[in-house]
């Protein structure tokens, strides 16, 4: 059953179209990776499902609740919570204040300031950084921003999680731990929708693979499907074989 | 030897201490000094409060508003227009609902924009306001400025000590709730605030207004100070660059911060002012660019700094000690 639903999504700026009627749709429970070259529209498909830009035409529902016209707090409300491809860190605070901002605000109800605090430390030691709680964040490594960010979104309690570039400049052994940490996420239940240029980790977790190419999908499928589609080859994975031999 | 592990033990215990001395300074101050100082100590504590309520806003959410002279300037407006009408105590409210209530229509207007755009048109506020009500004094009212019955100095000075009380209050208040964090993260990144669940514009603009609110209610207690007032002296942007200031040089990172820079400057202003006239800018010009330059934090940034070395120091000498104890056995 789909926990989030895209039809004939479109978003253009001026006159270039950054996504163009894309249909999409993530399962419940799933891990789907959306792969596509730079300049693809994957963060822009991002940005219109968590209301960081307004859609153009089309429709994005929510378990079977529209979010055209939402505001982003009220979507991070809802259960779809994001980090960013850019790390977007409360950099005046320390890492515990950055995960208790998730932890606050990102429940529909009002939530104690004790219930915050648990959420906030018990994300926190998910992500394996309880150790950090007190360091102001400027001090802490891109890594562990990226850590955080998730810790963050992760005490919004979402029911979906978008992951945008999570492993984006991360040496191997990072990799490998930041694999793990997405598969540990899926296993409490949260759908996971990520955004990803490192195949390895792609090829390695994902149920299912959505291909991106000029705000166009151009496939979508099994990891196998995709990586022997021709087009995909073309366009995607052929550039990496160049590139390399 | 054992003076800073006294300090650290009974911190709180000084700290009430040291709000006593202050509190018993403020209220006896009328009774052995003369007049002048009664007034330089209330227009500090004026400064005081436009300080932490300019920082209650912009030191949080990092949105530079030039606007405190609008809406202290409203306080000064509606007690010209009120004080025949009214009694005094009940126009220091209405002052603050009216710069509360302008501040609400302001901010749902203007806090999208961004950066230097929402400074630029919070300074122009300021301009805006100054001509509208010249305007309407001239071509409707056909007058040009107002009396203001005088108070006396003593209740202006315990009125002003009492709404600083409670913009302190409010501001302690403010920064220990979810708000103040909700406030922080805007001030962190606007855009991760929005996608945590945070209505970041409603945060902005509540919290414009009530910081305003404050300044409308120091405006109707500075008024009868002032004895006459126009629009060019109630709108000066003196008020709105005055606060910035003492805000920044104090450090906004700690709620005493503008406190400190407030009472600094607002004595210096108050004192330097009759001697040299507009010359003291000059120095306030160097002493800001300065404090930028090597105190970004502002003095209050500089007191974990100096704690640091003065804690090394102590160590140093403390181990010193010891080691020549051991050289001597």
């Amino acid at each position: 059953m789909p926990i989030l639903e895209g039809q004939g999504v479109n978003k253009y700026f001026g006159g270039l179209a950054a996504v163009s009627n894309v249909d999409f749709h993530v399962d419940q429970g799933e891990i789907l990776g959306l792969i596509g070259p730079n300049g693809a529209g994957k963060t822009t498909l991002f940005n219109l499902i968590s209301a960081a830009l307004p859609i153009s035409s089309g429709e994005i529902r929510f378990k079977g609740q529209k979010l055209n016209g939402l505001k982003p707090h009220q979507i991070c409300q809802m259960g779809v919570s994001r980090t960013f491809q850019e790390t977007k860190v409360f950099a005046n605070m320390p890492v515990f204040q950055n995960v208790l901002v998730g932890a606050f605000f990102g429940s529909p109800n009002r939530v104690s300031g004790a219930d915050a605090a648990r959420e906030a430390s018990q994300a926190l030691e998910f992500v394996g950084l309880s150790a950090m709680s007190a360091t102001p964040i400027k001090d802490l490594t891109l890594v562990d921003q990226k850590r955080v960010e998730v810790a963050r979104a992760l005490a919004t309690k979402p029911e979906l999680l978008l992951l945008d570039e999570l492993m984006a400049g991360l040496n191997p052994a990072e990799v490998s731990e930041a694999m793990e940490l997405v598969t540990r996420i899926r296993d409490t239940g949260i759908t996971i929708f990520m955004v990803e240029h490192v195949m390895k980790a792609i090829m390695g977790i994902c149920e299912r693979i959505m291909v991106l190419h000029h705000g166009e999908k151009i496939a979508e499928g099994t990891c196998n499907e995709v990586s022997c589609d021709k087009r995909v080859i073309d366009v995607y994975l052929g550039e990496e074989t160049h590139a390399g031999s | 030897m054992d003076i800073t592990r006294f300090i650290s033990t009974h911190r709180k215990l000084l700290l009430v201490g040291f709000l006593v001395l202050i509190l018993i300074f403020i209220i006896t101050l009328p009774l052995y000094a003369g007049k002048s100082d009664v007034r330089v100590l209330t227009t500090v504590l004026m400064y005081v409060v436009l300080a932490v309520s300019w920082a209650m806003f912009s030191g949080t959410t990092g949105y530079m508003s030039l606007a405190p002279a609008a809406f202290f300037g409203l306080g000064i407006y509606t007690m010209a227009l009120l004080q025949k009408e009214l009694p005094f105590f009940l126009i220091i409210p209405i002052g603050g609902l009216v710069s509360f209530a302008f501040a609400l229509l302001v901010g749902l207007v203007t806090l999208r924009l961004k950066g230097i755009y929402f400074a630029i048109f919070t300074f122009g506020l300021v301009v805006f306001m100054t001509e509208i009500i010249q305007f309407l004094e001239t071509r409707l009212w056909q007058r040009h400025g107002w009396q203001i019955i005088p108070i006396d100095n003593e209740i202006l000075l315990y009125t002003i000590f009492g709404l600083v009380v409670v913009t302190v209050l409010a501001t302690y208040f403010i920064r220990r709730s979810r708000y103040g964090l909700a406030l922080l993260s805007i001030g962190g990144n606007e855009e991760a605030a929005e996608h945590m669940g945070i209505n970041t514009t409603r945060t902005k603009v509540l919290i414009f207004a009530i910081s305003s609110a404050f300044m409308g209610a120091a405006g109707v207690i500075t008024a009868p100070g002032l004895i006459y007032v126009n629009a060019n002296i109630a709108f000066s942007l003196f008020y709105s660059f005055m606060p910035i200031l003492m805000a920044v040089f104090g450090g906004m990172g700690q709620l005493y911060g503008p406190i400190v820079g407030a009472v600094i400057f607002g004595y210096l202003e108050k004192t330097l002012r009759a001697q040299l006239y507009s010359y003291f800018m000059l120095g306030f010009g160097i002493i800001l660019v300065a404090v930028i330059l090597f105190l970004p934090n502002g003095i209050a940034g500089l007191v974990p700094t100096l704690q640091d070395k003065l804690g090394g120091v102590i160590q140093k000498l403390r181990k010193g000690g010891q080691a020549g104890q051991h050289a001597d056995t």
